[in-house]
């Protein structure tokens, strides 16, 4: 599937703002089922520089500065991508989870002392014990990992409720498990605490969603968001190990309506725009996001 | 023992009594009791000093010390704890071929510490290989992921290198403790050897100890290799976290010495992805930083986001290649405890070769065996957090109690890569002058290394630090203890060295011997603007206490009906305007303290909680001098110190009587005006300094005026007038030339012509006026317009106005009034354009750039879409 993605972060001040620096994570990158056949960003007003580089994840990160006064700030990030459907293993034929986590703690692969990363806390994601307990059930000793995973990630569907208001983007794990609620971000967070919790490797991974109207209605232009879900490390004898991605906001495995933009330990190595601006006051941000089929010359 | 003429009962408290504990290496004493050769000297030379002598060298040191202004600590915070830093005044001998393979050690592990730096921030063929566990690296909050493909600006990115030494019971040297950010002490080092060959001369010239200032040469080397481009004329500065970092003394110590301008991130800026110093009105590049800010908190867009000690982008212009940073971001990943355990291994890695200096027995809990060990042997092993919660100390196992003992093994067993355990070693010990004799004290010894072109260069020598108390188990990393110069002796004689190049060294890779004048900043010039405002605030008031005294005590209350006592009224209400401490002698309650004037006279001498009082100006000249330690010469320092001490002793034991508090304000006077002629004199006429003298004189006029108006607008009967206006004289400093201009009596009209209208007169206000005018004049401009600024058109009105005043209309009241309203407005004016043109000043060259704020986060909020196919557990498989 071809898709051509939009997406626009705008910022208002109540003042000039003299100079501001910003690293976005919003050019996507490759994947095993996905490639990236154009990427654009362009911002409003003109910046003075420009610069992309990979970071250690591999993902494109692009660092541009605004050094005339202005009073808001457009990024608009255009892309195109192929996705491929992903050939994901079957669940029940996948290794027995804790046999995944001790393979994980003797590994010698390169692709394993690598996704070892994974298994540790991170900034944003602290092993919160009441998460791996929360998890728990799901793994009885030798259930393969996928199953398990996949019963988890239904779990936090139907135990959760999605409600963008109950969170914001510092609220901590412990809250979410609380209350209950949350947006796509936090359920992410919560299996990957979950999981690393469990001795396992998982990954925070951000990107979008194709969604589609309701049937014989238009689709509304602006209306689509930036997704966020998980992916859990499994090792593989053949490959040396796979990723497998896991939305626990849809409870399903990721297909091809998927866009991968980026992956980290967690929300805060991928923020889709950062920044420290000078001056300004008060500021503003909307988002929004647009994901449509193209067809394939 | 020697030749020593002395009599046995003279040295017997030096050094017959020092006994080092058994089983314990000491550097001096061999283990059957006698002394090691190469102490002979230095000891003989000891006993010819006598204890008496020594006593004197010691106290000598100190002094200098003090003087020097050497502080590691937090200066003029307010419990006025500024610890002067402590020397001792013996030095640790080492031998010279002892330390020759000492240095081969210390190399091999700053190149090795090096390599894996350069590797795990680029091929990270270590851990990919399995010679370091990823856990180790990954989980430490020290391996800055964002730094990770930064281009390392040179081979060595360690380019300093600091190696915590001490010796085990055998006496072979063992590292205890790794600095790879920005090892401090160097400036210690320095400024220790500068003070030890002063006290003892010929001790030290005799010794032929290894020199010092080849070292910092290296410093100044490596910085010029690293910054991009290697342009001879690169612009170094050093990244200091400001006067409030207990290590502020050696940032400006070192940037002097070195040459380099001394910046905090307030004064930089990133732009054009390059690092900038904003000074006046102008934005000046900077093509290296020998950084004294923890590299995690260098870039708060792409590391630690609350640090508001570094720069927004720094982090992308060493990436753009524009810009080194000494040590390279990310070399905190060296420090981390665990990874000594695995040196051995990696020395051999990368190396090919065995690890020539010896850790400390160390365990990371991250691997099964190892943690075993450690829960099994807590009692033995000191336990050393690696990047937890901040904030968390080393432990010694033996000192936990049953309850502390299992939550520690609880939190290895949950974390274990972020635990470290190593064995207590018992350091050696070295004689230390205690008490008036020497006494064996544990100590470590701080060794330097820098990257030179071709390899590492230790600095011969280092800083060594010993514990005062004997039993301390174990010597704190951080700075602080009694500090000891360290001599490494030569078996030759060696040059006198300095750090100012020959103009004729032309070998290669030697330094440019023309080191730019460093720039001045926005802030450095605002702090000097205070300095002068504060330094002549103070003079101006002390000048005017001392009048009011010598006139109270010839009548102790304005309660006696008389012709001087309507003077004191006067000037006790000047006092008030002057040091702004309202209501004081003027308005609501002022008849009280006018029959009762001394306390409050003695609370504006001495008490330090009172705005406008004099302790407290004294206080914010000395922390706005302290903000610009670098910009003063040691002679202006050691002023400014004896200026601080003056004012401890006003608050510590605030005069109870007139008699006494003249007593402390005499001298006070003439520090201040030494302090006033040194910066005069001692500091080069250079943009800096004209803020500093335009803060100086624009003081002066507020302060003369503010005298003038309160004493002379309304008139005093004959012969009040006179005696007011001898104390208004005494107090300007202009009474015997009023003496000598006007040899019949006093009138108004003549003071006024001396104090406010004549431009000849350094004390009079249209000097200041004029003065302020040319030094406005010569402050640099952003445009080239011929267009005067609203600082000069502020001043060229107050001039004229000045000039064209009438003195005989000024001198005369108005009609039917006994009020002078034609002095009273011009003064007034005076006043209002001085704080015009302070503000004036202010807006034009010391605004600041706002404080950094972050962008809100935007989050992901893909809402549960219906997404076709999705179900659980259905996918998958071919």
């Amino acid at each position: 599937m071809r898709y051509q993605v939009k997406h626009v972060t705008r910022y208002g001040y109540g003042g000039p703002v003299s100079l501001c620096h910003s690293i976005a994570h919003l050019k996507p990158r490759e994947t095993l089922y996905q490639r990236c056949v154009a990427a654009n960003l362009r911002i409003n007003p003109w910046p003075s520089v420009v610069r992309e580089h990979r970071d250690f994840f591999g993902n494109r990160v692009n660092y541009f500065s605004v050094q005339q006064s202005h009073l808001e700030l457009g990024v608009t990030a255009t892309a195109e991508v192929d996705v491929q459907p992903p050939r994901w293993p079957v669940a029940k034929e996948t290794l027995p989870w804790d046999r995944v986590r001790s393979q994980l703690q003797s590994t010698s692969s390169a692709e394993g002392l690598a996704a070892r990363l994974f298994a540790l806390p991170s900034p944003a994601i602290v092993l919160d014990p009441a998460a791996a307990d929360y998890a728990r059930e799901s793994f009885p000793r030798g259930r393969p990992l996928l199953e398990a995973a996949l019963e988890l990630v239904r779990r936090i569907h139907q135990d959760f409720d999605y409600d963008p208001t109950s969170t914001t983007v510092v609220t901590p794990l412990s809250e979410v498990l609380a209350s209950r609620r949350g947006v796509c971000q936090d359920f992410a967070h919560l299996a990957i605490s979950a999981l690393r919790g469990l001795g396992l490797a998982a990954r925070y991974v951000s990107g979008y969603l194709e969604t589609l109207p309701p049937p014989g209605q238009p689709k509304l232009r602006g209306a689509d968001a930036s997704h966020a879900w998980l992916a859990v490390y499994l090792p593989d004898a053949a490959q040396g190990g796979s990723w497998i991605d896991l939305d626990p906001t849809n409870d399903c495995l990721i297909s091809d309506q998927y866009i991968t933009t980026a992956i980290g330990r967690d929300y805060q190595d991928v923020t889709p725009v950062r920044g420290v601006f000078y001056g300004g006051g008060e500021h503003r941000l909307s988002v929004s996001v647009d994901v449509d089929r193209v067809d394939a010359a | 023992m020697g030749s020593s003429r002395i009599q046995a009962s003279e040295t017997r408290p030096l050094v017959d009594g020092y006994r080092p504990a058994a089983g314990q290496f000491d550097e001096m004493r061999t283990s059957d009791g006698g002394l090691r050769p190469h102490w002979q000297y230095l000891i003989d030379a000891l006993r010819e000093l006598g204890a008496d002598g020594i006593d004197g060298r010691w106290q000598e040191a100190r002094r200098l010390v003090r003087d020097n202004g050497v502080t590691y600590n937090v200066h003029g915070d307010p419990q006025g704890m500024s610890r002067p830093w402590e020397l001792d005044p013996l030095p640790l001998l080492i031998r010279g071929d002892e330390w020759a393979s000492l240095e081969r050690g210390l190399i091999q592990r700053a190149e090795l510490l090096n390599a894996v730096l350069c590797d795990l921030y680029g091929a990270r063929s270590l851990i990919k290989k399995g010679v370091l566990p990823p856990e180790l690296v990954d989980g430490f909050p020290g391996y800055l992921l964002p730094c990770y493909g930064a281009p390392m600006t040179d081979d060595r990115p360690l380019v300093l290198y600091g190696a915590d030494l001490t010796r085990d019971t055998t006496g072979a040297w063992r590292v205890i403790g790794d600095r790879t950010q920005s090892p401090s002490g160097s400036g210690y080092a320095l400024e220790n050897r500068v003070v030890l060959s002063r006290v003892m001369p010929s001790v030290f010239r005799d010794s032929h100890v290894h020199r010092l200032a080849g070292f910092y040469r290296s410093v100044r080397r490596a910085m010029g290799r690293i910054a991009p481009g290697q342009d001879d004329h690169a612009r170094i500065a050093v990244l200091t976290p400001g006067p409030r970092n207990e290590a502020y003394f050696e940032h400006a110590y070192l940037a002097n010495y070195l040459g380099f301008n001394l910046v905090q991130g307030s004064d930089l800026s990133v732009r054009d992805g390059a690092l900038w110093l904003r000074t006046l009105g102008r934005l000046e590049r900077i093509d290296a930083l020998l950084r004294r800010v923890d590299d995690g908190r260098c870039d708060p867009l792409e590391l630690n986001e609350d640090s508001l000690l570094g720069v927004p982008g720094m982090l992308q212009a060493v990436r753009t290649g524009n810009l080194a940073v000494a040590n390279a971001l990310g070399s905190g990943v060296l420090e981390h405890p665990g990874l000594t355990a695995f040196l051995p291994a990696l020395c051999e890695h990368l190396l090919g070769e065995p690890l020539l200096l010896p850790n400390l027995q160390t365990w990371w809990c991250g691997r099964r065996e190892a943690r075993d060990f450690v829960i099994a042997n807590l009692d033995s092993l000191v336990i050393k957090p690696a990047g937890g919660p901040a904030g968390q100390r080393c432990l010694f196992g033996a000192k936990l109690d049953r309850a502390q003992r299992a939550e520690l093994v609880a939190a290895i067993r949950r974390e274990p890569h972020r635990y470290v355990a190593q064995e207590q070693v018992q350091p050696s010990t070295a004689p230390a002058y205690i008490d008036g004799a020497l006494a064996p004290r544990p100590f470590v010894l701080r060794s330097f290394l820098v990257s030179e072109q071709e390899g590492y260069m230790v600095m011969p020598g280092g800083l060594s630090r010993i514990a005062l108390d004997p039993e301390t188990p174990m010597i704190s990393s951080q700075l602080g203890g009694l500090g000891k110069d360290t001599w490494v002796l030569a078996s030759e004689p060696e040059r006198q060295e300095t750090l100012i190049v020959a103009p004729d060294a032309n070998a290669p890779g030697s330094f440019p011997a023309v080191v730019q004048e460093s720039e001045v900043s926005s802030r450095v010039a605002d702090n000097l603007f205070w300095i002068g405002r504060y330094a002549e605030r103070a003079e101006g008031l002390v000048r005017l206490l001392r009048i009011l005294i010598i006139q109270l005590t010839e009548r102790s209350s304005v309660a006696d009906e008389g012709d001087a006592s309507s003077c004191l009224r006067l000037l006790l209400a000047a006092l008030t305007h002057q040091s702004q401490t309202y209501p004081g002698f003027i308005g609501e309650g002022a008849e009280a303290l006018l029959q009762q004037p001394v306390p409050e006279v003695l609370s504006l001498i001495s008490d330090q909680r009172r705005a406008g009082a004099l302790p407290q100006t004294l206080q914010a000249l000395g922390q706005a001098a302290w903000s610009v330690r670098e910009r003063l010469s040691n002679d202006t320092w050691r002023v400014t110190n004896d200026i601080e001490r003056r004012q401890r002793l006003l608050t510590q034991v605030p005069p109870r009587g007139l008699g006494r508090a003249l007593d402390l304000l005499d001298p006070l006077i003439t520090s201040l005006v030494a302090f006033a002629a040194l910066t005069q004199e001692n500091m080069t006429h250079n943009e800096g300094w004209h803020f500093l003298e335009a803060g100086r004189r624009l003081e002066r006029t507020s302060h003369t005026a503010s005298l003038l108006r309160a004493t002379l607008v309304s008139v005093t009967p004959e012969p009040g007038e006179s005696i007011l206006i001898e104390s208004v004289l005494g107090v300007t400093d202009s009474l015997i030339t009023y003496r000598r201009r006007y040899q019949a009596g006093t009138r108004v009209g003549a003071m006024l012509d001396l104090v406010l209208q004549d431009e000849a007169n350094p004390r009079s206000v249209a000097y200041q006026v004029a003065r302020l005018a040319t030094l406005v004049d010569e402050m640099p401009r952003d445009s080239l317009s011929g267009r005067r600024t609203p600082a000069q058109r502020t001043l060229l009105r107050l001039l004229t106005e000045l000039r064209l005043a009438e003195l005989d209309h000024l001198a005369r009241p108005s009609e039917g009034s006994t009020l002078r309203d034609a002095l009273d407005r011009l003064l007034a004016n005076v006043g209002s354009s001085i704080s015009a043109l302070s503000n004036a000043i202010t807006a034009q060259y010391f605004r600041h750039e706002e404080q950094p704020h972050h962008l809100i986060g935007q989050r992901p909020e893909a809402c549960a879409a219906a997404a076709e196919g999705c179900g659980a557990g259905e996918a998958g498989g071919d």
